[in-house]
């Protein structure tokens, strides 16, 4: 009994907590319909400005805590929701996501800059005090979690029911501009709102460090208010009592599982994906959305590539491997080779987001499938890698068919929670490898040649990708590629012209996980060992910002994205530099949904700057010009004769 | 032969009931209408007929088969083919593209995809804007596109959507014909319109919808002698006023629907008779040629009309879209 009772005040303790940041995403998503990723991020960035104050700068810790919830952290929201969430609001659910993971990509790398690894300790409230309940001892931390997740409780809700401003703010989902016909401000209350938001993920990132000093830690502090999604999808992320409501059940889930479970290896993984779990049950038991109707929307895209472009694009490729293999230290041609693997893996998303638009983060989970199935086979014949790419896309199909009627937003949660579940359950599962243990992996072994040289197995990545490439031009091009556009545009119009949507959204997600984890496969090989870390759910997130900054739309994107990936991986020191890129191509998505690679196409077809040869330098001309642009533009077909055709796009636009 | 039928279908949203108890049918080789003033239901309608909202009560039959519970995509297969009233094309797509998306989808009937896209694009007229892409082109393009579209799946029953907003008049007049052309093909067509003069002159039966509720059925006069359709179009029981013959009238005044009463309402002109050859009746509406069904022919069609300048800015086009 007094067990049961320990881990019973611990589910509320933990599902506190959850609440609090909970409630903060509730009204950010509620009040402006952009879900903030970078939630959890706030919190443990918010956690460490307090650990600043409190502990480096010697401020009382009441000080610091009133500091940071009420005055530091809700300046960062509205100021966040003032320059970046405001730039965005109109644009789609994968631009909103990408920025906001833009957003905590940025904060984490900001966190590691001014706060470098070490200890960072932090002390309970109230130490040392604390009640008796039966035989049980609750803490006062504890109890000052429970009192202010009710507080917060009470007053959000006393907020928005009572108060002018609160009503103007639920106002504000409804109709901005009807709200600001009635003399509302919407502009106000969307900061008002992320404000508050952010106010209250710092106040639940001190009290998870406060509760479990050792979590003062960049990442996992960040995940542990992702199982706040969770807790917020019970509340369909509009309604604050489902919410409260979620967290607790999640909170004692969480407890009672650590209590109860067999202590078995297996279930560990099985414990740590409990909040995964319940986000994706909360996602299923969503009432089906009816097909949306009524608009007219097109997404801008870049031009297919003529083959003969295509055919320069992927010579140019494979010439400039050469070089790289006869100029680069060893080093930096193995660091090419990773290159051109995350680039076959940023490969996976263009016709999965480019084409079809669907936002997936669980593409290292792909990955990593592919990587673990080379490593586990220890086997250097090709059919190991095919494998790898078959099993993939059997995990796609896994992702895919759940959630077949979650639309957007409901459907990226849904690929979080999978990427996470894949996270405890199957990569760090003993027999693969284990938590932070590794497998040795062989190289490819092709017609009796060993790819034992990075320089060339880097070739051998190239080839791969221009070959994969090509079929994902000729994806667009052809019957199929038009099928996952058009069910993009207009997913009723597509069922009124006999096409079924689930099954083309079946096969696309197939698809993309196999190039996924064919490019898994041949990172391994790279590698000569894999380890769970190397496709934790959190690479995912870094993966979708850097190849939708790059042109998810376009190969060319996708190599770029390839090669940013690797750039972060193996060159810590320019992480500021690429951070600030990508936050200012991020924020450019709202205008140029083609990314990076959508300027330089852009300029390409400028009349004055084309012709100057601006955006079409050397190599980055044949690779911008015409690897390319597998895209959702106007048809090159209908324009037939003139390969070049600056004109073409003047026509469509006209 | 009834194509679709419609029987005591209701649609609640909520506690709002957009349709109640309904019953309409289209046969094929007829133009059916489905008219009433806004928010009378019509588009609901559509919806419950193609899959995309599920009725709270009645059955939906195509051919005599039941096919309430038939996920949209198959009811497409089984030959039913619509356009938007708020429109849907791809608009990441040419034009082209969008028709081929359709002509594709239904390969195994399709022998040459890319044929019956050019072969539409000609019929329609869209030649032009072929290499465009949907969500550049103007609004009565992309009704067409829609138009152009649901035929390549070459449809036995097609519902059309408020298909002549935004055609100019001479293009509304070619595109009357053109719905006589399907319908003499065997399809059965059902269109929802606020274009009054259209409707009496191309429909053979006529649906009103008010606020949900099926106040008339019949031909064109029938329902324009309806006293609970006036009433519903004009809220009350007027005398007619306007003793004009409605068939005479050309089509060349935009009306909306207190138009259409004031004008229409009470007057007892004999409806066409639509049930011989189709064709032979559109020739005397419209004083143009004879109609056989070669497209060459309904091409020809507006020049025998003055086409007036468009009057939504849409540019300068071509003779018609027929």
């Amino acid at each position: 009994m007094n067990i049961f009772l320990t881990y019973t005040v611990l589910g509320f303790v933990i599902g506190a907590s959850y609440a609090i940041a909970a409630s903060g995403l509730v009204l950010t998503y509620a009040t402006t319909r952009i879900f903030n990723v970078a939630h959890g991020a706030t919190a443990m960035f918010m956690a460490f400005v307090y650990w600043e104050l409190a502990y480096n700068q010697g401020l009382s810790d009441w000080l610091s805590v009133l500091l940071v919830v009420f005055v530091i952290a809700p300046l960062f929201g509205a100021l966040l929701e003032r320059w970046v969430i405001r730039r965005v609001a109109d644009a789609g659910v994968g631009v909103t996501l990408v920025v906001t993971c833009a957003v905590l990509v940025g904060l984490i790398g900001a966190a590691e800059k001014i706060w470098p690894p070490g200890v960072h300790s932090v002390t309970m409230f109230f130490a040392g005090h604390g009640v008796r309940i039966g035989k049980v001892h609750v803490s006062g931390n504890d109890l000052l979690t429970i009192g202010l997740a009710v507080a917060a409780g009470a007053v959000l809700f006393a907020f928005l029911t009572f108060t002018r401003t609160g009503v103007a703010m639920r106002a504000a989902v409804d109709d901005k501009e009807l709200l600001a016909l009635h003399g509302g401000r919407p502009h106000l209350m969307a900061a008002l709102a992320w404000a508050m938001g952010s106010a209250l993920a710092a106040l639940a990132g001190i009290l998870l460090v406060s509760a479990r000093p050792s979590d003062l830690n960049y990442i996992s502090l960040t995940l542990l208010v992702v199982n706040s999604y969770a807790a917020a999808m019970a509340g369909r992320l509009t309604s604050l009592p489902r919410t409260f409501i979620g967290a607790l059940v999640l909170g004692l889930l969480n407890a009672y599982a650590s209590g109860y479970l067999w202590t078995g290896t297996a279930w560990t993984g099985f414990r740590e994906a409990i909040p995964a779990i319940f986000l994706l049950l909360m996602l299923l038991l969503m009432p089906q959305a009816p097909l949306r109707v009524g608009r007219l929307s097109g997404v801008a895209g870049v031009r297919t590539p003529e083959p003969r472009r295509i055919a320069i694009a992927s010579a140019a490729l494979v010439l400039a491997v050469v070089i790289g293999n006869a100029v680069l230290s060893t080093v930096n041609v193995n660091r090419m080779a990773l290159g051109l693997c995350f680039a076959i893996l940023a490969l996976s998303l263009v016709p999965l987001t480019g084409f079809s638009g669907y936002v997936s983060l669980a593409q290292f989970s792909f990955f990593g499938v592919g990587a673990l199935t080379v490593a586990k086979t220890h086997s250097s014949a090709p059919t190991a890698l095919l494998l790898g790419a078959l099993l993939a896309a059997v995990a796609g199909i896994l992702v895919a068919l759940p959630s077949l009627r979650l639309q957007g937003l409901y459907l990226a949660l849904s690929t979080i929670a999978f990427a996470q579940i894949m996270d405890s359950m199957v990569f760090q599962n003993p027999s693969l490898g284990g938590f932070g243990g590794s497998l040795r992996t062989k190289r490819l072994d092709l017609f009796g040649y060993r790819f034992t040289s990075d320089k060339a197995y880097a070739l051998l990545a190239a080839a791969v990708f221009c070959v994969i490439g090509i079929l994902v031009i000729g994806l667009r091009k052809g019957r199929y590629g038009r099928i996952l556009i058009a069910l993009r545009d207009s997913p009723a119009a597509c069922a009124t012209l006999g096409l079924n949507p689930r099954l083309a959204r079946v096969a696309v997600f197939a698809g993309s996980a196999a190039i996924a984890g064919l490019g898994g496969g041949l990172y391994a090989g790279l590698q000569n060992q894999v380890g769970s870390t190397n496709f934790q759910f959190f690479n995912s997130l870094p993966l979708l910002l850097i190849v939708v900054c790059a042109g998810v739309t376009s190969v060319s994107g996708a190599l770029l994205g390839g090669m940013l990936l690797m750039a972060l991986n193996s060159y810590p020191s320019t992480q500021a530099y690429l951070f600030l890129i990508l936050a200012i191509a991020a924020v450019g998505l709202g205008k140029q949904p083609n990314g990076i690679m959508g300027w330089l196409f852009d300029l390409r077809d400028h009349p004055v700057a084309g012709r100057l040869g601006f955006g079409s330098a050397g190599l980055a001309r044949s690779i911008a010009a015409s690897a390319a642009g597998a895209g959702t533009g106007s048809g090159t077909r209908s324009v037939g004769k003139s390969p070049v055709a600056v004109g073409d796009n003047a026509e469509a636009e006209a | 032969m009834t194509r679709l039928e419609v029987r005591d279908v209701t649609v609640r949203f909520g506690g709002v009931t957009a349709v109640n108890e309904a019953t309409i049918a289209a046969d094929a080789g007829h133009v059916t209408a489905l008219i009433g003033p806004n928010g009378a239901g019509k588009t609901t309608l559509f919806n419950v007929i193609t899959g995309l909202q599920k009725p709270t009560a009645g059955r939906v039959f195509l051919d005599g088969h039941d096919i309430t519970h038939t996920p949209t995509h198959r009811r497409a297969r089984h030959g039913i083919a619509r356009t938007f009233q708020r429109l849907e094309a791809f608009g990441s797509l040419t034009v082209e593209e969008n028709i081929r998306v359709a002509a594709d989808a239904i390969r195994s009937k399709n022998a040459k995809p890319a044929q019956v896209t050019r072969e539409l694009i000609r019929r329609i007229g869209l030649e032009r804007y072929a290499g465009v892409r949907a969500d550049a082109v103007p609004t009565g393009v992309a009704r067409l596109v829609e138009l152009a579209r649901a035929l390549a799946i070459d449809p036995a029953l097609l519902l059309l959507d408020e298909p002549s907003s935004g055609l100019s008049q001479a293009e509304t007049a070619a595109f009357g014909e053109l719905l006589r052309d399907l319908a003499a093909q065997g399809r059965a067509v059902l269109i929802v319109e606020h274009d009054m003069p259209l409707i009496m002159r191309v429909s053979d039966r006529i649906h009103v919808l008010d606020r949900g509720v099926l106040i008339a059925s019949g031909t064109p006069g029938e329902v324009q002698a309806d006293p609970a359709v006036r009433k519903a179009y004009l809220g009350e029981d007027e005398p007619p006023s306007d003793p004009n013959p409605t068939m005479a009238m050309p089509a060349v005044v935009e009306m909306d629907e207190e138009t259409f009463v004031a004008t229409y309402a009470g007057t007892h002109a004999a409806p066409p008779t639509r049930v011989a050859e189709p064709a032979a009746e559109t020739e005397t509406e419209t004083e143009s040629e004879p109609e056989p069904e070669s497209e060459a022919e309904s091409e020809a069609v507006p020049e025998s009309e003055e086409p007036p300048p468009s009057p939504d800015g849409a540019g300068p086009r071509s003779g018609g879209w027929f």
